[in-house]
C-alpha cells in the first residue's frame, strides 16, 4: 500500500468522522439547549423538547450508528483495506 | 486437538440463533408455568425462590458448558462472537442494576433533568464506534493497557491505564454487588450480608471457568431475561390503561395528564406554585451542570474498559463496528422505555393519592412504608396510624395528601408498578429476575476486567513474560476470585456513597483514559511522555476533585478556591459561607454525607458527579503540550498507528501458543 493511497483512506474516514461527531454534537447537546421553546410544541401529548431527550435523540444515535457502519464500510472498500 | 475445538466452536457459532430462540421460548414457558402455579396457591415467597433460583442454575449451567483453557477464548471469546450477540452481551454488560432498577425512579423524581441519564448512557457509543472500538480491534488488544503500552511503548503507561482501570472498574463492580445483595435481600428474604455472597457465587460459576468466553454467552442469556422482565409490566400496563401495548407511545398521553394535573394541584392549594413539574427542564440540575453530566457520562461511556474490551470479541473491525450500533439498539430497548415506567408511576400516584384523605391511601403505600421506600408526611408510611400521626404533627394539615407530603425511594418505581397496576405475582417475580440479570452481567464483565488487568497486564507482561499459558490462566482465576471476594466484603459494609460511586466511575474513566486513547488513534505525533503526563493529569485531578468535594469540603473552600454551589434558580446552597467555614466541623476529613458542606462545594458551580469536566480538558491540554515539548514518536510507532487505521491484515498483537 503507497502512502498516498492510505492518505485519501484516512481522509475519507477523517471527513465521516467530523460528520459523525457534528451530528453527535446537534443530537446530544445543542438540540435540548432549545428545550423550553420545543416544549411549547406538543406531539401525541409529549412536548417536543422533552420528546427530544427520551426518545428523539436516541433513534437518531442508533440509526447514525448503523449508517456509520455501512458509510465505513462502504470506504475500506473503495480504498482496498477491507478485510477479506 | 486444536482444529476440533475450532470446527466444534464454528458449529456452535451457527447455530446460536437456534440454541437462544429455544431458549427465549423455554424462558416464556418457565413463566407460563409459574403463572399457573400462582393461580393453584403456590405462595409468592416460593414463586420468588423459583425465579431467581432457575436462572441463576442456567447461568452457571452455561458458563460450565462453555468453559475454556484457551488464552485467546479466556480473554476475548476466541474473536468469534457476531455482531449480532455480541451487541446482546454488550447491553447485559452495560445495563446494571442502576439502569434496571433505579432509572426510572430518577425519572420520577427528576423529571426532565433525569433524562441526562438516559442521554448520557447512550450517547456516548457514537465515540465507541467512531473513535476508539474499531481501532482497537484491529491491534487485537486483549485488555485496554494492551494498547496503551503497544501504541505509547513501555510499561510506565501500561501501567497508569491499570490505575485507571482499576480504580473504576472497583468502584462500579461494589455497587453491582451491593445491587445484587439488596435483589435477593428484597426478593428472597435473606440478611444482606448473606445475600452479598450468594450473589457472588451466581457471578463467580459464570466468569471463572471460562473467562471472556462464558461471560459472553451468559451475558446474552441475561440480556433476553432483562428485556422481557423490563418490557412485560409496562406493556401490560400501557394496553390496560391505553388500549395500545406500546408503552413508549401511549406515556405521552400520560404527561399531558400529569401536566394537567400538576396545574390543578397548585390551583387547588395541593402543591406550592414552585412544584417541580415534570416536563419542566432544569429544575434539579443547573444548565451547566445538566450538559456537563450527558458529557461526562458520554466521555465516561466511552473510557470505561469493560465495555471496550467487548469490542475485542468480534471476528472482525467490520463487525466491531456494526456490534457497536446493535448494542447501541439493544440497550435502546430499555432506556427509551424507562421515561414510560416513570410517567406511568407519576399519573398513578397523582391520580389515585394526592388530593384524597390521608385515610384512604391504598394497602400498597403501607406495604412499601412498612420497609421505609414511601414517605408520608416525612414519616415512613407504616400504617395508617403513623400516617395520621405523622400529618397530624404538621401545623394546618387539612387532611388531604398534599404533592409535598409523599416520598417514594426511586429503586421502588419498577419494582412496585405490578404491584400498583394490580397485575399478578409472576410479573414481579420476574422483574426481580430481570433486576439480578441485570446486576450480575455488569458484575462479570467488570470482575473479568479487574481480573485480566491484574493477570494479563501486571503479572503476565510485567511479572513473569515466560509464564506457561496454564499458570497464567490459573493465575487469572484466582486473581478473579481474590477481587470478586474483596469486592463484595466492601459491598457488605454498606458504603454511604453507593449510587453516587457509579457516576464517579465514568469520571475517572472519562477523564483517565479517553485523551489516550482517542489522541492514540487519531493523533500520530501524541508520545509516551504526554500520554503518560496526560493520563496522571486528567485522572488526578478528576479524583482530587471529587474527594475534596466530597470528603474534605472545608479545605476545597479554604485553600483550593471552591465556593458554595447554587441551586438551579441560582440561590447558594450553603446561604452563609463565612459561617459555615467558622463551625467547628468546617475542616473535618473523610465527612459523611449529612456534613453541611459536604459535595455543596466546587470550581464554577460544578457537582462532583460530572468531575470529569475539569479532568478531560486538562488531561488533552497536558497530554497535546508534553507530547509537543518532547520528540515525535518513532516511525515504528507511527507506522503501528497507520496499521491499525486499516481494517485490512492481521492483528498487531501477536500471541506466543
Amino acid at each position: 500500500m503507497s502512502q498516498s493511497s492510505d492518505d485519501v483512506y484516512w481522509g475519507k474516514t477523517s471527513k465521516l468522522m467530523v460528520v459523525m461527531i457534528a451530528l453527535w454534537v446537534f443530537f446530544g447537546y445543542i438540540v435540548h439547549m432549545f428545550v423550553t421553546p420545543l416544549n411549547g410544541i406538543k406531539i401525541f401529548g409529549f412536548p417536543l423538547g422533552f420528546y427530544m431527550a427520551s426518545q428523539g435523540s436516541l433513534i437518531v444515535f442508533v440509526a447514525m450508528l448503523f449508517w456509520f457502519g455501512r458509510s465505513q464500510d462502504k470506504i475500506d472498500r473503495e480504498c482496498g483495506v477491507a478485510e477479506d | 486437538m486444536a482444529t476440533e475445538t475450532k470446527a466444534g466452536g464454528a458449529s456452535f457459532i451457527d447455530s446460536l440463533g437456534k440454541i437462544y430462540a429455544i431458549y427465549t421460548g423455554g424462558f416464556f414457558g418457565f413463566i407460563v408455568i409459574i403463572a399457573i402455579l400462582e393461580q393453584l396457591g403456590v405462595p409468592n415467597k416460593y414463586l420468588g425462590y423459583m425465579f431467581m433460583g432457575l436462572t441463576i442454575v442456567v447461568y452457571a449451567f452455561i458458563g460450565i458448558v462453555t468453559r475454556t483453557a484457551e488464552v485467546s477464548e479466556y480473554y476475548v471469546a476466541g474473536r468469534q462472537v457476531p455482531a449480532f450477540y455480541n451487541g446482546m452481551a454488550t447491553g447485559a454488560d452495560w445495563m446494571s442494576a442502576a439502569s434496571f432498577i433505579g432509572m426510572a425512579g430518577s425519572l420520577y423524581l427528576l423529571g426532565y433533568d433525569g433524562l441526562a441519564f438516559v442521554l448520557g448512557w447512550t450517547g456516548g457509543y457514537v465515540l465507541v464506534a467512531v473513535l476508539i472500538a474499531p481501532f482497537l480491534r484491529k491491534f487485537g488488544a486483549y485488555t485496554v493497557p494492551d494498547f496503551l503500552d503497544a501504541r505509547y511503548g513501555g510499561n510506565g503507561v501500561r501501567l497508569a491505564g491499570v490505575m485507571v482501570l482499576l480504580a473504576c472498574s472497583f468502584t462500579y463492580v461494589v455497587a453491582q454487588i451491593f445491587g445484587t445483595g439488596l435483589i435477593a435481600q428484597r426478593f428472597l428474604d435473606m440478611p444482606f450480608e448473606y445475600a452479598v455472597f450468594v450473589g457472588l457465587l451466581g457471578i463467580l460459576v459464570c466468569s471463572m471457568l471460562g473467562g471472556m468466553k462464558a461471560v459472553t454467552w451468559t451475558q446474552v442469556a441475561q440480556y433476553i431475561v432483562l428485556i422481557v422482565a423490563y418490557l412485560i409490566p409496562v406493556v401490560w400496563l400501557s394496553a390496560k390503561k391505553y388500549g395500545l401495548p406500546i408503552p413508549q407511545l401511549t406515556y405521552g398521553q400520560a404527561l399531558s395528564q400529569i401536566a394537567d394535573l400538576e396545574q390543578n394541584f397548585i390551583k387547588n392549594g395541593l402543591a406550592p406554585a414552585t412544584m417541580k413539574l415534570h416536563a419542566a427542564p432544569f429544575t434539579s440540575y443547573t444548565p451547566g451542570n445538566y450538559f456537563a453530566l450527558i458529557l461526562c457520562l458520554m466521555v465516561g461511556t466511552a473510557s470505561l474498559p469493560h465495555v471496550l474490551m467487548r469490542y475485542f470479541t468480534t471476528p472482525s473491525v467490520r463487525e466491531a463496528r456494526v456490534s457497536v450500533a446493535w448494542s447501541l439498539l439493544f440497550i435502546f430497548l430499555l432506556y427509551f422505555t424507562a421515561p414510560a415506567y416513570a410517567a406511568f408511576s407519576k399519573l398513578e400516584v397523582y391520580s389515585t393519592l394526592i388530593g384524597k384523605n390521608i385515610a384512604d391511601l391504598p394497602q400498597w403505600v403501607y406495604n412499601w412504608g412498612k420497609l421505609g421506600l414511601v414517605n408520608v408526611c416525612g414519616k415512613a408510611a407504616a400504617s395508617a396510624d403513623a400516617v395520621k400521626a405523622a400529618c397530624g404533627a404538621i401545623s394546618g394539615h387539612a387532611g388531604l395528601l398534599r404533592w409535598q407530603d409523599f416520598g417514594i425511594n426511586t429503586d421502588v418505581v419498577v419494582i412496585s408498578t405490578p404491584e400498583i397496576a394490580g397485575l399478578p405475582y409472576v410479573v414481579t417475580g420476574l422483574v426481580a429476575a430481570g433486576g439480578l440479570a441485570a446486576a450480575l452481567s455488569t458484575a462479570d464483565g467488570l470482575l473479568l476486567a479487574l481480573a485480566n488487568a491484574l493477570s494479563h497486564d501486571i503479572y503476565y507482561k510485567m511479572i513473569n513474560p515466560n509464564a506457561p499459558t496454564k499458570q497464567r490462566l490459573i493465575v487469572s482465576r484466582v486473581l478473579l476470585v481474590i477481587v470478586a471476594i474483596f469486592a463484595a466484603w466492601t459491598a457488605a459494609q454498606r458504603p454511604a456513597d453507593i449510587l453516587a460511586m457509579v457516576s464517579w466511575a465514568f469520571s475517572l474513566a472519562a477523564g483517565g483514559l479517553f485523551p489516550a486513547l482517542v489522541l492514540g488513534v487519531w493523533w500520530k505525533r501524541a508520545n509516551k511522555a504526554g500520554a503518560i503526563a496526560g493520563i496522571l493529569a486528567g485522572f488526578g485531578l478528576t479524583l482530587f476533585y471529587l474527594v475534596i468535594t466530597r470528603y474534605f469540603p472545608g479545605y476545597g473552600v479554604a485553600y483550593f478556591g471552591m465556593t458554595s454551589l447554587t441551586d438551579p434558580t441560582g440561590k447558594a446552597l450553603i446561604a452563609d459561607m463565612a459561617a459555615a467555614m467558622k463551625a467547628a466541623n468546617a475542616f473535618d476529613s473523610w465527612v459523611p454525607l449529612t456534613h453541611p458542606l459536604a459535595s455543596k462545594v466546587g470550581w464554577l458551580n460544578m457537582n462532583n458527579i460530572s468531575s470529569a469536566i475539569f479532568g478531560l480538558p486538562v488531561g488533552f491540554g497536558v497530554m497535546y503540550i508534553v507530547s509537543m515539548m518532547t520528540p515525535e514518536p518513532s516511525k515504528q510507532i507511527q507506522d503501528f498507528v497507520d496499521a491499525c487505521r486499516r481494517p485490512k491484515g492481521q492483528t498487531l498483537m501477536a500471541e506466543k501458543s
